[in-house]
């Protein structure tokens, strides 16, 4: 791979042979791919093939062995979700983090309350009114119809999606990571919840989409690359046409890979308890 | 209203639609209706009710188990238990009693009172938090048992008379027919509403008891919120032993027993939810207040104190079943809304 062929088309995110072992197993092997601005990456393949593991890098949680991740151009490391959130790095897990004791405001700016000028912010005294404002414009610019001032316990598990994905797409400045935001919902809210991943890219953010939904990937997402058992396999346009050639990368059919790493799959899957989840809830 | 949607928009039915928001908030509210309903009641059986003095003497019992349910609501938001508050405010009148026998001084002592409860507050959420104990009941469990000793100890096991005039006027004396313990209190729950409502540690302290995990991957300094509570309940409980030792004029050993038990029932009478992340300071003073015009009714209605006992037990599980009920509402609240509209 090149370096510094420089100017406007430096991909937003750029992962270098990574590599991640867990014990004796290689979760990921030496594996790369672009991100590039404004663009809906789907990450592919089926339990065990490195997806969770990936996302947890990217998003500080879990620390590479090996490999470079570069933003906009610079080698950054990512040690902690805190540093992942400082470069703009925002990531939805299946169990969305949500607060059911506080409304939407609460949960948009949970850890991160704006707080009054002068000595009354440095006690920690809170905005409340210009949290509900900004709230309030966020929900209406994301056209996400809740009432801001609802409390997260009494929503539905599309609302509640829609909040948790508004929260990254509002506060993520670079890219924001979704880990299989469509799984627990139904047809309706599905769809729902794909436009606004859909519409994220107007808002300034890059979107890496993780899903075993091949419909809604085909739906949103302007590229998918397809891991298999912690290798990457090769990427396509996730439409109709490429549909069987990308199942057939994700199970690995007529393929050269040597189908050798039967428990490394299981160790990895230990690891990666959220793909797990997220196959039992379909 | 019925369902808003825009046809870009996402569609959803408002949350208010719903009848079932209204049993919801009768719910949230029943805690202050219970309170009044009380209050009238005892008013129509006993004319000893509703007089100055009783009413006097009602506000001088209720403040030291309201502050003790004031930091008990802390510790409760962030899904824990303080068993010690009762042992701690016996510990802070023998403290007190001792600090004013050997460096004498009204502020000395006084101070000397409150950093008795700051500390055995941090020795609760030091022992939990980086101890790493699976609930608070158990640190909170020894620190009662170990303050209840230590304040048995260092008195020989017998109350020691003699305050300062700092913390006998605290503790005895009224402005204007208003106890001036009842106006501590009531700076002191000012102090709590305004962290709990106003401040953004107050905030954390709700989102760490709403979902720890989620609290710590969004960068709250969970461990520090979770320790911060036991200092906040310690100080409430040495409050308490203030008002104690001023009332009585003495360190007193054996003083707030059981009152750890009471504090943790006015706090869930007041509508506080043991799962953490629900509850209001106002509820928590209105559940202290329930407790205390119970015992104060019986006893003006010459009611054994056995019954009273009954009567607290049977109140507790009526709240907690309001709690478990209120979250089967909502379970149902939220398929409405998914299948629903």
């Amino acid at each position: 791979m090149a370096d510094g062929n420089g100017s406007s088309a430096t991909p937003i995110l750029e992962v270098r042979d990574v590599e991640k072992r867990f014990g004796a197993t290689l979760a990921l092997d030496r594996i790369s791919l672009t991100l590039n601005k404004g663009e809906i990456l789907a990450l592919l393949g089926d339990n065990g093939a490195g997806k969770s593991t990936l996302i947890k890098i990217l998003s500080g949680v879990v620390k590479p062995d090996a490999g470079e991740i570069l933003i906009d151009g610079d080698r950054v490391s990512i040690g902690s979700p805190h540093d992942a959130r400082a470069l703009g790095i925002e990531t939805v897990y299946q169990d969305l983090a949500l607060f059911d004791n506080f409304d939407a405001t609460g949960n948009f700016y949970a850890g991160r309350e704006p707080v009054k000028p002068g000595w009354l912010g440095a006690l920690g005294w809170v905005t409340d009114r210009s949290m509900a404002r900004e709230t309030e414009e966020l929900l209406e610019r994301l056209q996400v119809n809740i009432a801001r001032d609802d409390e997260i316990g009494l929503m539905s598990g599309g609302q509640r999606q829609a909040v948790a994905c508004a929260r990254a797409i509002a506060f993520g400045k670079r890219i924001v990571i979704l880990d299989e935001p469509t799984s627990a919902l139904g047809a309706r809210e599905s769809g729902n919840v794909l436009r606004l991943i859909r519409e994220a890219p107007e808002h300034g953010v890059s979107v890496i989409l993780i899903s075993h939904n091949m419909e809604h990937v085909m739906k949103v997402a302007d590229r998918a690359v397809v891991l298999r058992q912690g290798k990457y396999v090769g990427e396509e346009t996730p439409d109709a046409e490429h549909h069987e050639r990308l199942v057939a990368m994700i199970v690995g059919s007529g393929a050269d890979d040597s189908e050798d790493s039967e428990d490394s799959e299981d160790l990895e899957e230990r690891f990666a308890r959220d793909e797990k989840t997220a196959e039992e809830r379909r | 209203m019925s369902a808003i949607g825009h046809a870009s928009g996402i569609e959803v039915p408002r949350a208010s639609d719903s009848g079932l928001k209204m049993v919801l908030w009768v719910i949230r509210m029943g805690p202050p209706l219970i309170l009044l309903l009380l209050c009238l009641i005892l008013t129509l059986l006993t004319p000893f009710f509703l007089t100055g003095d009783n009413l006097t003497n009602l506000l001088v019992q209720v403040a030291p188990l309201a502050a003790i349910a004031i930091g008990q609501l802390f510790v409760i938001l962030v899904g824990g238990i303080d068993l010690s508050v009762g042992s701690l405010i016996a510990l802070t009148t023998v403290t007190g009693s001792l600090a004013f026998q050997h460096l004498g001084g009204g502020f000395v002592t006084l101070v000397a009172m409150l950093l008795t409860g700051l500390l055995a507050g941090l020795i609760n959420a030091v022992l939990y938090v980086k101890g790493r104990m699976p609930h608070s009941f158990i640190p909170t469990l020894a620190m009662l048992n170990a303050a209840s000793g230590l304040a048995l100890l260092l008195s020989d096991g017998r109350p020691t008379p003699g305050m300062p005039g700092i913390v006998t006027t605290i503790g005895g004396s009224d402005i204007a027919g208003i106890p001036v313990a009842i106006i501590v209190v009531a700076g002191l729950a000012g102090l709590a509403g305004m962290l709990a409502r106003k401040l953004r540690w107050g905030r954390w302290i709700y989102l760490v008891g709403g979902d720890r995990e989620a609290a710590r991957r969004l960068g709250i300094p969970v461990d520090r919120v979770v320790m911060s509570v036991f200092l906040i309940s310690g100080f409430c409980a040495s409050v308490a032993g203030v008002i104690t030792a001023g009332r009585t004029n003495a360190g007193f050993p054996t003083a707030g027993q059981l009152q750890e038990l009471a504090s943790i029932s006015a706090v869930i009478i007041g509508g506080a939810s043991f799962w953490g992340g629900r509850g209001t300071l106002t509820g928590a003073v209105v559940g202290a207040f329930i407790f205390g015009v119970i015992n104060n009714g019986l006893n003006l209605l010459n009611v054994s104190v056995y019954w009273q006992l009954i009567a607290i037990g049977v109140i507790v599980v009526v709240a907690v079943e309001l709690d478990v009920l209120r979250r089967q509402l909502e379970e149902r609240f939220r398929t409405l809304q998914a299948h629903g509209s």
